[in-house]
């Protein structure tokens, strides 16, 4: 294309200005943090593929103070971005049942409760 | 019509964030905290034999895959957002780290 479209500058800081920018960006940062933990869940797996002494040495580097730290940072990341998923799932897809429109609440309350679901049966696999 | 590769990047990219949304959070108070503190124990012989198991494979490589690429797609938006361009760097390190972290975990989870 040959065309130069007129690119208006944006400050980088532009998300300091509002309060709700600053939890848009928070909100955006959370990806960080589940990438994160996805690459120690990979090392994980790594790991676990190289047998059993392997495999304790990830669970002890986990456990760690430092691991533990790390992980706490991500599980509040993880949380906030749950939330502000779920909050999102009745404008990012609105649900007609018969002609009506499914209100919001129960959009987002269906969410919590496959959260909660899901977080049984995974604590419960695990607790095996 | 123009053909468009935006479908096969977006739907990745909402299933990750549902993965992440339901799945990644017990994942780290199990790892974060529930394993250190002693209350769960996560067993070789438990985990290698869900692991072992092809459903499970399949669960454990969505667990991790889909909210990396997630993440990847998301990251490289928000460095749009934050004037760090729209180019080709961003691009490649964001959707390239994503697939390191995809193939490895496939790769490890074949051989396990």
């Amino acid at each position: 294309m040959s065309r130069r479209p007129y690119m208006r500058k944006v400050e980088r800081s532009w998300w300091l200005h509002q309060p709700r920018y600053v939890l848009y960006m928070i909100r955006e940062l959370t990806s960080l943090f589940v990438g994160l933990y996805c690459a120690l869940l990979v090392v994980g797996l790594v790991r676990l593929s190289q047998g059993q002494a392997a495999w304790e040495g990830f669970v002890a580097a986990f456990s760690s103070p430092l691991g533990i730290a790390f992980q706490l940072v991500c599980l509040a990341f993880a949380i906030y971005h749950s939330v502000t998923w779920f909050a999102l799932t009745p404008k990012a897809m609105p649900l007609m049942v018969k002609g009506e429109p499914v209100p919001g609440i129960v959009i987002v309350g269906s969410h919590y409760v496959a959260w909660a679901v899901v977080s049984i049966i995974v604590l419960i696999a695990a607790g095996r | 019509m123009a053909r468009s590769n935006k479908p096969l990047l977006w739907l990745p990219f909402a299933g990750g964030g549902l993965v992440a949304a339901l799945v990644t959070p017990v994942l780290i108070l199990i790892t974060g905290v529930l394993v250190p503190l002693g209350i769960l124990h996560l067993h070789y012989e438990t985990i290698a034999a869900f692991a072992h198991n092809p459903i499970g494979k399949l669960i454990l490589f969505g667990a991790v895959a889909l909210p990396a690429w997630h993440a990847a797609h998301r990251l490289r938006m928000t460095a749009h957002d934050l004037g760090l361009g729209g180019g080709f760097t961003i691009k490649a390190a964001c959707y390239g780290a994503a697939w390191l972290l995809i193939l490895a975990a496939a790769v490890a989870l074949i051989a396990t």
